[in-house]
């Protein structure tokens, strides 16, 4: 569990992380979402103790990272994948976090198996490793320690669809296993394949936060029908807010059985009905990239 | 055959069966002492410094004349290039964190950084040391080759006394490179700033002291290296060793103070 209770980090005038609150569970995966310098990586900083909070608390299963004596064995974390000596072979950067830890010498080649490193890919360096094999190797130190809580920083980052989708199965074991998992993107769809929870963070700020399941449904229903004009005015009279969206398509502020039941009275025939998939998310989150993005919203 | 039960994924276990016990000094004195070693760049430095040693006695076999092979040339002669490649261990030892940015791995095991400092002080001074008497084994080696070969009577003229203080003039040059990396934590700049230290540094109070009367009799209350220097000769009276201890503490042990505070607050990215 990890308890974030009004995380503020300023930087002289400038505040990277403002007034940040929100719980990551136990058995959950929850996914920090936001643009690129949206503070996410300031605020994990913040988590682990690598940088000093202007203001708040974060306690990790009811703890302060800095006051753990062994912190690798409660809390694994992957802050920067390519920041590691480009010298050192991967089993030897599993092997210095192994000593570190006092964990017993073979935990190493189990962990190298786990996140699928071949003995060859092990004894290369690092200078000679994809994102993705870095990325496999981060996950594998952090896991080294068997911990209950994962601090992760964009870990998908450099890793293929088949690799997302190891780390997802890997992350929902972690999390069904009893286990809490923080992990950020900047990216909604790499995101909304692996988290139960979404917490969305723009210019240091959370905008939104909730269950995926609640963020995707106030997403609304996306309709088409060539009769668009005849299908609005239903809408209106019927209360229902929408936006025009595409070609011959609406937005609509309601679930799809609603739009349904009122394009039927209606006498309207539709081309399409279907839940809004995370497009509400999608705006929320295009509007944090781009100013530009507000006004095609808004219209 | 025999079966093998295997476990795919351990469950995270659970935080009360996990043990407390903080991470012993020890420990961590290991593991500092392996990231020394465990880099191409790393096993280069330490195997330097057997092969220079090797280098400076052949050399002073091959060239230097009969009456000089005493031990005291051999010393002298592995003893310079010591003088550079232990503090560059020493700056290396903490700078790499930073330059390679380890430091976000090393302080997310270890959050209180200055165990992870301390340890590296202590790896540093374990591998000055052993480097030190390496060389210095080295150099009496070739004093029994040297001798043998030229055909001289084997002279031992280094008092375990010296022997003691030239140890300690290459644990302060260590110490120096450590300052160094705390305050400057970048690699390139901390071994500029070291040769600046040691070779610009001694040149202008030299000068100074050359031109300025007042200077001549200040001299030894200001300039570190000067003070240094006279480790390696035999003599040093109460009022060098206060002089060595008022030069280093402010020239070294004040700004290592102040780097380390940096070092234990600053952000680590």
């Amino acid at each position: 569990m990890i308890e974030i209770e009004s995380l503020t980090k300023n930087y002289g005038g400038f505040t990277a992380v403002d007034d940040v609150s929100f719980t990551a569970a136990p058995g959950r995966v929850t996914g920090f979402l936001g643009p690129n310098g949206a503070g996410k990586s300031t605020a994990m900083r913040m988590m682990v103790g690598l940088t000093k909070p202007t203001g708040g608390d974060v306690r990790i299963n009811g703890r302060h990272f800095t006051d753990m004596e062994n912190p690798g064995r409660a809390v694994g974390v992957l802050l920067d994948a390519s920041a590691q000596h480009a010298g050192r072979s991967g089993r030897e950067i599993l092997a210095i976090v192994q000593r570190t830890m006092g964990l017993s010498r073979d935990s190493v080649d189990q962990m190298l198996r786990r996140v699928s490193l071949t003995d060859e890919e092990a004894g290369r360096r690092v200078r000679n490793y994809s994102l993705g094999m870095r990325q496999r190797l981060g996950i594998a130190a952090a896991l080294l320690g068997h911990p209950s809580v994962l601090i992760l920083d964009e870990p998908a980052n450099g890793l293929d669809p088949a690799g997302i989708r190891w780390m997802r199965d890997l992350l929902r074991d972690f999390a069904d296993a009893g286990g809490t998992v923080l992990l950020s993107s900047h990216l909604l769809h790499e995101i909304e394949v692996i988290a139960d929870d979404l917490v969305v963070i723009g210019r240091g700020r959370i905008v939104a936060q909730g269950t995926k399941a609640e963020l995707l449904a106030g997403a609304g229903t996306i309709v088409r029908t060539p009769r668009r004009p005849d299908l609005a005015a239903a809408l209106a009279d019927a209360r229902v807010a929408w936006t025009p969206s595409g070609e011959n398509g609406l937005r609509v502020e309601a679930d799809p059985a609603t739009v349904g039941q009122i394009s039927l009275r209606a006498g309207v025939a539709l081309t399409e009905l279907s839940t809004a998939d995370g497009a509400g998310l999608e705006e929320m989150f295009l509007d944090l990239t781009a100013e530009t993005a507000r006004e095609g919203a808004a219209a | 055959m025999t079966a093998t039960v295997q476990t795919a994924t351990a469950p995270p276990t659970r935080e009360t069966t996990r043990p407390r016990a903080p991470i012993p000094l020890t420990r961590l004195v290991g593991v500092e002492l392996t990231k020394m070693f465990d880099t191409r760049s790393g096993f280069w430095l330490m195997a330097a410094v057997g092969l220079l040693s090797l280098v400076a006695t052949a050399s002073v076999i091959a060239f230097a004349p009969d009456p000089v092979i005493t031990y005291d040339a051999f010393a002298q002669a592995v003893g310079i290039p010591m003088s550079i490649i232990l503090p560059i261990i020493a700056i290396l030892s903490v700078t790499g964190e930073y330059s390679q940015r380890t430091a976000l791995s090393t302080f997310a095991l270890v959050p209180r950084r200055g165990r992870v400092i301390g340890a590296k002080a202590v790896a540093a001074l374990i591998v000055g040391v052993a480097g030190m008497l390496v060389a210095l084994g080295v150099g009496a080696l070739g004093n029994v080759v040297g001798s043998a070969i030229t055909g001289v009577d084997l002279v031992w003229d280094i008092s375990a006394t010296r022997f003691a203080t030239i140890l300690l003039a290459n644990v302060l040059g260590m110490a120096i490179g450590f300052m160094l990396g705390v305050v400057i934590r970048s690699s390139p700049g901390a071994i500029v700033g070291y040769f600046v230290f040691a070779l610009v540094l001694p040149g202008v109070f030299g000068t100074l002291a050359a031109f300025q009367d007042w200077f001549l009799d200040l001299q030894p209350w200001v300039d570190v290296n000067f003070a240094m220097t006279r480790l390696y000769e035999d003599g040093m009276t109460g009022e060098m060793w206060a002089q060595l201890g008022v030069t280093s503490l402010i020239w070294i042990f004040v700004p290592m103070a102040i780097g380390l505070r940096f070092v234990l607050r600053s952000e680590v990215k």
